[in-house]
């Protein structure tokens, strides 16, 4: 049940003032990727790409290896004691594997970790500082703009501390805090995690706006019928490997997803997706627009 | 009254001597959660190349070497030894800082030897007379340069990118890197920064109505410990409290020893370990440290 299949649909799907330099906003390409914390293989042969500009998700049940191919990603397993044992991670074609967090960063990919991880001691205004240590002075003001237009709130709590916000503006001050580097790719991980229903679908909004700008967006999320509503193509992992994969619709309209992850009974083909003898476009669309529409209704 | 006033500038001027080597520890300690026994040293050798090169080249350029050896010496730690130091533990690291100050001090009061040498500073034996208080010039330069530094730094801990990039690595070292902070860069500067505070420290223990700098100044550097506790060690409100209270209850309990003699000698010295435990008992985490019980 695994392998590549479908049509690439990459690009932003509404229209927004793009801020990103589109020629900076090339693919991450993940190859082959072993990761192991000791002698516990967390991750397997795991092939995974973001085409600039797009939107990627990676699905999967708690302890899949979703957080930890963030990590793979953004150079911080070293502070869980892992590291990467084979495989490549490449970004705009130079390599990411071994290279320190903060390097990451420089290179335009910045991750807001799970669970917010507000530097609650500290006020907005510093926590949204804190988010362009990375880049040039000049940068952080343009950025700051669009932070605080995309999230006005975090301009009233200002001087606030980071701590007493609500789990939802943590949630912005954390997504606002990443972008304050100027991302070229976003890597979001379980943006949604303990949110209401309608913060969930202001969030996800803001992560469509954010796309529209320019910036590519690997999203990892337990909310597949979110993830799968934002996403152009989508991943989803088990037990460390990737067991599916395929253009996002594809995936939402599979009966195992459905059943698995969407929480819906089977009620179409069994075939599978990702397999080179998929449906044809004009077979797999019916299903695939209709489930768009109900995910695209549920996360309204 | 006089006396109690005059030991009360004494104490104050000390303590605030004191509160500049609290801040080194927690300047250490909030970049890298390491409780740094390497302090001591740092301050024994900041204060040695002053002692060696102020005749050569004068005071004030033998201070700015030494604050320059000093934050060099604490770099070199860092860069030499902590960081290659592979361990799980910051109570390991925290060990291996005591080894690394056994080595430096062993090497530095072997240099020393039994002299004491003086630091040429240009204040000398003047005292200033305000009313009824006499006070040692040192004394109030002391102050002024210890208060002007702490002032300083918590600017710069509230304002500056340093200061910034600081206390994100203090609270989440993880995320900081996310968000493009150096590490590296934040725990070499705190070690470089620390061992600056101390020799500017060293340069005011050793000065008037001290005799100069001998193997036993190290051993001040150990107050300043108490201090950086009973403040909250990752406080640097906290170091500057702490640096007073050490420096005002030593000199208290040292000028009114006679009639304390029912406490026996040397209270001075200990009393600053007695006011650590009592505050701790009421205040686990300091006066002005973060409530956390993972903490050291």
């Amino acid at each position: 049940m695994s392998g590549e299949a479908g049509p690439e649909t990459g690009g932003p799907r509404s229209e927004g003032p793009r801020i990103t330099d589109p020629e900076k906003t090339v693919g991450l390409e993940i190859r082959g990727l072993e990761v192991r914390y000791g002698p516990v293989r967390a991750l397997r042969g795991v092939h995974l790409s973001v085409p600039g500009g797009a939107v990627a998700a990676v699905l999967g049940a708690n302890g899949a290896g979703k957080t930890t191919l963030l990590r793979a990603v953004s150079g911080t397993l070293r502070f869980h004691r892992g590291a990467i044992t084979s495989g490549t991670v490449a970004f705009g074609g130079s390599r990411l594997d071994g290279v320190p967090a903060a390097a990451v960063v420089r290179r335009g990919v910045v991750q807001v970790p799970e669970g917010r991880r507000v530097f609650a001691r500290m006020t907005v205004a510093e926590n949204l500082r804190a988010g362009a240590l990375g880049v040039p002075g000049r940068l952080a003001a343009t950025a700051r703009e669009r932070v605080l237009d995309l999230f006005p709130v975090l301009a009233e709590r200002a001087h606030q501390r980071a701590g007493l916000l609500s789990g939802g503006e943590q949630q912005m001050l954390a997504i606002g805090r990443a972008l304050m580097a100027g991302p070229s790719l976003l890597l979001l991980d379980e943006p949604t995690l303990g949110l209401a229903p309608l913060m969930a679908a202001r969030i996800a909004d803001t992560v469509r706006q954010i796309n529209a700008q320019g910036t590519s967006v690997l999203l990892v999320e337990q909310n597949a019928a979110m993830a799968l509503a934002l996403a152009e193509r989508a991943y989803v992992l088990e037990v460390g490997e990737v067991a599916l994969s395929g253009p996002a619709a594809d995936l939402a309209a599979s009966d195992e997803v459905r059943r698995r992850y969407l929480g819906v009974g089977a009620t179409h083909s069994d075939r599978p997706v990702g397999t080179d003898s998929g449906p044809t476009p004009e077979e797999h669309e019916r299903p695939a627009r209709h489930e768009r529409t109900r995910l695209a209704r549920w996360t309204a | 009254m006089a006396v109690f006033l005059e030991l009360l500038v004494n104490g104050i001027s000390v303590g605030a001597v004191y509160a500049l080597i609290a801040l080194g520890f927690v300047v250490i300690f909030k970049a890298t959660e390491v409780v740094n026994f390497t302090h001591a040293s740092l301050l024994l050798a900041g204060g040695y190349v002053i002692a060696r090169l102020h005749p050569l080249i004068g005071f004030w350029a033998a201070l700015a070497a030494g604050i320059a050896a000093a934050a060099l010496v604490g770099a070199l730690v860092e860069f030499l030894i902590l960081r290659r130091a592979h361990v799980g533990s910051r109570g390991v690291l925290a060990i291996v800082t005591i080894g690394v100050d056994i080595l430096l001090t062993t090497e530095l009061t072997r240099r020393i030897g039994t002299e004491v040498l003086a630091l040429g500073d240009p204040w000398g034996d003047r005292v200033l007379r305000l009313g009824p208080v006499t006070v040692a010039e040192t004394r109030v330069v002391a102050l002024a340069v210890a208060a002007a530094l702490i002032v300083a730094f918590l600017l710069a801990f509230k304002f500056t990118g340093w200061g910034v990039a600081m206390r994100a690595t203090a609270e989440d070292a993880e995320t900081a890197a996310l968000m493009g902070v150096r590490l590296g860069r934040v725990s070499l500067s705190a070690w470089a920064v620390a061992g600056a505070l101390a020799a500017v420290a060293a340069m005011f223990l050793c000065v008037f109505p001290t005799p100069g700098l001998d193997r036993g100044t190290a051993a001040a550097a150990m107050k300043a410990f108490p201090a950086a506790i009973l403040g909250g060690l990752d406080s640097t409100t906290g170091a500057l409290a702490g640096g007073l209270i050490v420096g005002v209850t030593e000199t208290l309990m040292s000028g009114y020893q006679s009639e304390l003699a029912f406490l026996g000698r040397g209270i001075g010295d200990a009393a600053p370990f007695l006011v650590m435990i009592v505050i701790l008992l009421l205040r686990p985490s300091g006066l002005f440290g973060t409530k956390e019980p993972a903490r050291v």
